[in-house]
């Protein structure tokens, strides 16, 4: 019951999104053929619009995209006409999801590890040193310290491909790359909690039983401690498997990250529609599934549809 | 020394910003085999502090532990390594403490912290550590023990948490049970069972408890002997019936005469101790209690009074006791009175 309700709110929560975006790209001023006025004659403008139905009135496009979307068709790119935007996405996404796996285990593992670390050794060198690895992991952005990487790794100690993708040793400097950020912000959040955590009255408990430090820390302090962590991977991880961007276009990675930009700026009304729904609709489902291994992971909280 | 636990001037600071809070100032006490001994005082005068240093508790930094010994059967607790100590924690000493709601693992069944504390110290089957467990759970009256077994501390009130709580701390029958303000969360009327438990139990298990509460009432229901703590001294000690009929301690007679009276026909005002507690960074150097204490002599501001005996085991750590104070009798015959 519960999980039928929820289903039925992500549709609408997509459909909501989908419609938003629809109306706020038709207000962005420009035409995707804006270039191609001076070259084109009027006639065959004429046509191209009405193959893309840009020449109906934008209630009558929306219906007629609804339409589409029902049936999981997000039509035809205006940039590259050749192609679908399914084909788009479908070609792009896997080299993205990958990526964004990779640099999401890496910044799972180490990140934890770091903020555990760190916790353990409050206010200590070790906190100290985790905690500034983390403050560089911040505040250095990713365009910087990809062409570091791809300096040292890559040219001057030639461990590395440079760049492009199809191997795993393709993979790892984006990877690690992608990974810095996220890392910092999972190694912060996880030492402020399990610092909390190791303060709680339960710990002194477990501890007036004699139990050993590390069995603890493992089963009363980091399982506490990872629940609030859990809340907000999920958006991280989105945002890292629906493609990047910066990693992307600095590796030469054919990932899907590009299209979320280029489509603006040609006014490719179906590929902006067609990220946005696909960006949208991952992260949905996976902050219900989130929702749902919470069930699990927290005794506490049990799924009930509405009510108390 | 037939003595279960001996401690002998325990010395306890925390260093914080604002300076060394002298937490824990020449306390020494002794708790006897199979007996309650009770610790009373208010908030802050060190008495969960002092337990919890002997349960090895105390983070260390900020706190630190300056002087005196611990001895559990001889053995001084304070100078164990921290494997050592893991040990003796839960198995021959264990501890309860005030507030069940936040002392039991959120994420974790209520059974399998009560196991936990079997196999940390006890090597024996899956089946032979469940039945144990289950064991507890019937012995500190909950009932279903096999429903209750697995679920979650959040589906139990707070007085049955306490009992859980209980079990844990009893499931190695252990010979030293610390309990801090185990009944201070608790709505009155189950602050008595848990209390009655606790009775019962050490008299099944023969073990032997130091209650810490600020309920003199708690005290005279259940301790054999008490110590009352202020500012972080042991101001006076001795058995409860000496305590109640025949205190010594100016503290001591503020504490029973701020006891309102229950049967009272008229309406009365309670009975305050006028004055807040010293400033624990910096102690002073006489008797703690001398600013607020109406009886105060010049000596009392000047050297701390040491532990006058009267009666066998009873003992007060004022001025008055001292026999070249004139007129002692009378003035601690008419602070009793007052009470």
């Amino acid at each position: 019951m519960y999980i039928l309700k929820r289903l039925i709110t992500m549709l609408v929560t997509i459909w909501v999104i989908a419609s938003l975006t629809f109306f706020i790209m038709k207000i962005i001023p420009g035409d995707p053929f804006a270039s191609d006025a001076d070259v084109l004659p009027e006639e065959v403008l004429q046509n191209i619009r009405a193959k893309y139905n840009l020449d109906e009135p934008i209630p009558v496009q929306y219906v007629l995209y609804m339409k589409d979307l029902a049936t999981f068709d997000l039509g035809i790119s205006i940039e590259s006409e050749s192609r679908t935007v399914n084909g788009i996405i479908w070609d792009g996404a896997p080299a993205s999801a990958l990526l964004g796996t990779q640099a999401m285990v890496i910044a799972l593992i180490f990140g934890l590890l770091l903020g555990i670390v760190a916790a353990l050794n409050h206010n200590k060198m070790l906190d100290y040193f985790s905690m500034f690895i983390a403050i560089v992991g911040i505040s250095v952005p990713s365009f910087i310290l990809a062409p570091l990487l791809i300096n040292y790794f890559a040219v001057d100690w030639q461990m590395l491909p440079v760049a492009s993708w199809g191997t795993w040793q393709h993979s790892i400097l984006p990877s690690v790359a992608l990974a810095a950020t996220p890392l910092a912000v999972i190694a912060r959040f996880m030492r402020s909690s399990m610092l909390e955590v190791m303060n709680q009255n339960y710990i002194k408990t477990a501890d007036a039983k004699g139990l050993p430090t590390t069995k603890l820390v493992i089963r009363h302090g980091i399982r506490n401690a990872i629940l609030p962590v859990v809340s907000f991977i999920g958006p991280l991880f989105v945002a890292l498997i629906t493609g990047t961007f910066v990693i992307e276009k600095i590796f030469a990675i054919p990932g899907i990250g590009r299209y979320f930009v280029d489509s603006i700026f040609n006014r490719d009304y179906p590929v902006i529609m067609g990220t946005t729904i696909f960006f949208s609709s991952i992260l949905v489902l996976t902050l219900f599934l989130i929702d749902i291994s919470y069930r699990f992971i927290d005794p506490r909280i049990k799924l009930t549809s509405g009510g108390d | 020394m037939n003595h279960l636990l001996e401690v002998n001037n325990l010395e306890v600071n925390f260093k914080t910003y604002g300076g060394e809070v002298k937490a824990v100032r020449d306390v020494s006490f002794h708790v006897n085999k199979g007996e309650i001994m009770a610790i009373v005082g208010e908030s802050g005068s060190g008495k969960s502090v002092t337990v919890q240093s002997i349960m090895g508790l105390i983070p260390m930094p900020p706190g630190k532990i300056n002087n005196g010994e611990a001895l559990l059967h001889g053995q001084d607790l304070l100078k164990l390594s921290k494997k050592q100590m893991q040990k003796l924690k839960g198995s021959k000493m264990s501890m309860v403490f005030q507030d069940p709601m936040t002392s039991l693992n959120p994420t974790m069944k209520v059974g399998k912290q009560i196991e936990e504390s079997i196999t940390t110290h006890q090597k024996l089957g899956k089946a032979e550590v469940k039945k144990r467990a289950m064991e507890m759970i019937r012995l500190v009256g909950i009932p279903n023990p096999e429903e209750r077994y697995n679920q979650y501390p959040h589906e139990f009130s707070g007085g049955m948490r306490q009992r859980i709580m209980i079990a844990i701390a009893l499931a190695c029958r252990p010979e030293l049970l610390i309990a801090d303000e185990p009944t201070t969360a608790l709505d009155v009327t189950i602050q008595a069972q848990v209390l009655d438990l606790m009775k019962d139990l050490k008299e099944k298990m023969n073990t032997s408890i130091i209650l810490i509460t600020h309920d003199l009432g708690v005290v005279a229901e259940t301790a054999e002997r008490v110590a009352v703590m202020y500012a972080g001294v042991i101001v006076e000690s001795g058995t409860v019936e000496e305590i109640f009929s025949n205190p010594r301690h100016p503290y001591t007679w503020g504490l029973l005469e701020s006891i309102p009276d229950v049967n009272s026909e008229t309406k009365e005002r309670l009975v305050p101790i006028e004055g807040s507690p010293p400033d624990l960074f910096s102690p002073p150097k006489g008797c703690p209690f001398a600013p607020r204490c109406k009886y105060a002599m010049d000596v009392c501001v000047e050297a701390m009074p040491p532990g006058f005996e009267s009666e066998e085991g009873h003992q007060a750590k004022c001025w008055l006791n001292d026999p070249r104070t004139p007129n002692v009798e009378e003035l601690i015959a008419a602070g009793r009175e007052e009470h």
